[in-house]
């Protein structure tokens, strides 16, 4: 009777690299620069996403936070800076696209949820229809497939479909936040913006709305840029967190590290403040 | 020394088609561009005519730039050609113009026409004017005219669409009747002016010009010969036509064309052609004149 022989010695597998340090970024700023005036709204802010990350900007009212959104989302120029998306048909700096070209990369790739549902929905069309605009938008001529891939969307942000029909004006403050993030993935966006989504909400309705955002990020692994100067939304939410101030970055960090161990002293007074 | 009276014209108690040179040439240049263009709104000054916005004025401006002494001109309102207002119109562009006036399509170089596109294909050499009231496709989905403008400078008629989707949600169909939106030459959408749904495939690849006019919104577009319109339709929901083949007119007998309803004392309704002359022609051919009718664009109610 022989001893089975010993089983090999489990072999190591190779230490892979950190994900984030051999995927290529999917978005790419640098040398943001914006004046309105004589007001200095960024200054040489750079800025990089990986795919499947949550990236948390944090700031003041004022800070340039937004106005660095919107430049994502292209609706504004900066005076100087580059972007880049590493999404197929996007090469070279975007700020040099014209018009017609920004908004049809924005409408097939980017998906923004703002603050105000007003300027991000069609208040006097049905919820459906607003999730359906997106896709027409993007060619969809098919009835059929815009009126399913609307009710996917809408059940993917977990929005009562009941009331698919209902103009988002008839709608609580978080439906109508959860029509705009319908919207915003029903193209399955390589980038999801969100300004403040849950600001103006009360907080049992953030908690299910930052579920659902929570939730979508899991298991669709979106790229999200989320805005807020609520730091409980971005502790819950960002992988990675950048605070700014005055137009422009004093830190950057993971978010455990910015949470626990803030090396800035606007950070340290903003992580005590909230604490 | 020449004296000033040597240099101006003789006077004239008015100049020849009402309009002055300058506001001719200045339709001219207008309608050039919307040729050139087609389906783009271009802008014009819109003279005064004697006759209130609204009633044709874009239309007329047009026919009184057009017309010259060897025009045969032809109005029509809501497929009449007997209406106060297309009576009125034809008799004064026969006045300040020496042109003729008719009713018969077949004759016509000039139709100026509300609401409604003859039965009888047009040909090469004839005009086609219709009235427009409103020019912007968009005012229902974007009242700023500013904004309106740069969507369709970047094409974006994607919440057309949406009303067309809306209304096949609610209703299950399109219920879009009239000034039903068409996309020009694979770039503008316009509002064909608010001819039915039966007229739009008869602007689809046609041999003559259109040109619609708006007075009041001092707009010109044209759907030049040999364009294509095709109407805003889902895949899989085509573009329908009013369900009219199957009506008979009562007064000719004819069927397989657009009809007017007249409702009766007793709640039933009845059908008549709503192209008036075409009506006449069909009524005198069965009474066994020699009444020649052209080539329809419909026959048996489907398109040919």
């Amino acid at each position: 009777m022989s001893l089975p022989s010993p089983r090999p010695a489990p072999q190591q597998p190779p230490r892979d690299l950190p994900r984030l340090m051999t995927t290529p970024p999917i978005l790419a700023m640098t040398g943001i620069s914006r004046r309105f005036g004589d007001v200095v709204a960024l200054q040489d802010v750079s800025a990089t996403v990986y795919p499947g990350e949550v990236l948390g900007i944090v700031g003041e009212s004022g800070s340039g936070k937004s106005t660095l959104l919107r430049m994502m989302n292209l609706e504004d120029s900066p005076d100087s800076g580059d972007y880049r998306l590493a999404i197929p048909g996007a090469a070279g700096n975007l700020f040099d696209l014209d018009r017609y070209r920004r908004r049809m990369l924005c409408a097939r790739h980017v998906g923004i949820v703002y603050q105000n549902p007003h300027l991000g929905l069609l208040m006097g069309h049905s919820s459906s229809g607003n999730v359906a605009e997106r896709l027409l938008i993007a060619g969809e001529r098919r009835f059929a497939v815009l009126g399913g891939r609307a009710r996917e969307a809408l059940d993917a942000s977990e929005f009562p479909l009941e009331r698919i029909d209902a103009r988002p004006i008839e709608l609580s403050g978080g439906m109508q936040q959860r029509v705009q993030l319908a919207k915003a993935i029903a193209l399955e966006p390589a980038l999801l913006l969100l300004d403040e989504p849950t600001t103006g909400l009360d907080v049992s309705v953030q908690a299910l709305v930052l579920d659902t955002l929570k939730r979508l990020q899991r298991d669709r692994a979106i790229t999200m840029v989320l805005v807020s100067h609520d730091l409980g939304v971005i502790r819950t939410m960002a992988d990675r967190v950048m605070v700014m101030r005055r137009g422009r970055v004093v830190e950057e960090g993971l978010a455990d590290q910015i949470f626990q161990d803030p090396q800035h002293p606007y950070t340290q007074a903003l992580v005590h403040a909230k604490l | 020394m020449t004296a000033l009276g040597e240099l101006t014209r003789p006077w004239q108690a008015m100049s020849y088609g009402f309009l002055d040179p300058s506001a001719k040439r200045e339709m001219r240049r207008a309608m050039l561009k919307a040729v050139a263009v087609p389906g783009c709104q271009i802008p014009y000054a819109s003279r005064e005519v004697p006759m209130a916005r609204g009633w044709g004025t874009g239309g007329l401006q047009v026919t009184l730039t057009l017309v010259n002494p060897g025009s045969v001109v032809k109005v029509i309102d809501q497929g009449a050609d007997d209406s106060v207002n297309a009576v009125s119109i034809r008799q004064f562009v026969q006045k300040v113009a020496g042109a003729r006036g008719t009713w018969d399509t077949q004759e016509a170089t000039i139709l100026q026409s509300r609401h409604r596109i003859p039965e009888e294909k047009l040909r090469e050499d004839q005009i086609l004017v219709l009235q427009v009231p409103n020019p912007e496709p968009l005012r229902p989905v974007q009242p700023n005219m500013s904004l309106a403008r740069q969507m369709h400078a970047d094409a974006d008629y994607g919440r057309l669409w949406l009303v067309l989707y809306e209304q096949v949600v609610r209703s299950g169909r399109i219920m879009q009747g009239a000034s039903y939106p068409a996309l020009v030459n694979g770039r503008h959408v316009m509002t064909p002016s608010p001819i039915p749904r039966w007229d739009l495939p008869k602007l689809d690849m046609a041999r003559h010009l259109t040109l619609l006019s708006a007075g009041r919104e001092k707009r010109i577009f044209a759907v030049p010969p040999f364009t294509r319109v095709q109407p805003l339709a889902f895949d899989d929901i085509p573009f329908r036509v009013e369900d009219h083949a199957s009506l008979v007119c009562h007064r000719s007998g004819v069927a397989g064309f657009f009809m007017n309803e007249i409702p009766q004392p007793d709640g039933s309704a009845r059908h008549e052609l709503s192209d008036s002359h075409f009506g006449i022609k069909a009524i005198r051919r069965s009474e066994g004149e020699a009444v020649e009718i052209g080539e329809t664009w419909y026959r048996n109610g489907a398109v040919t």
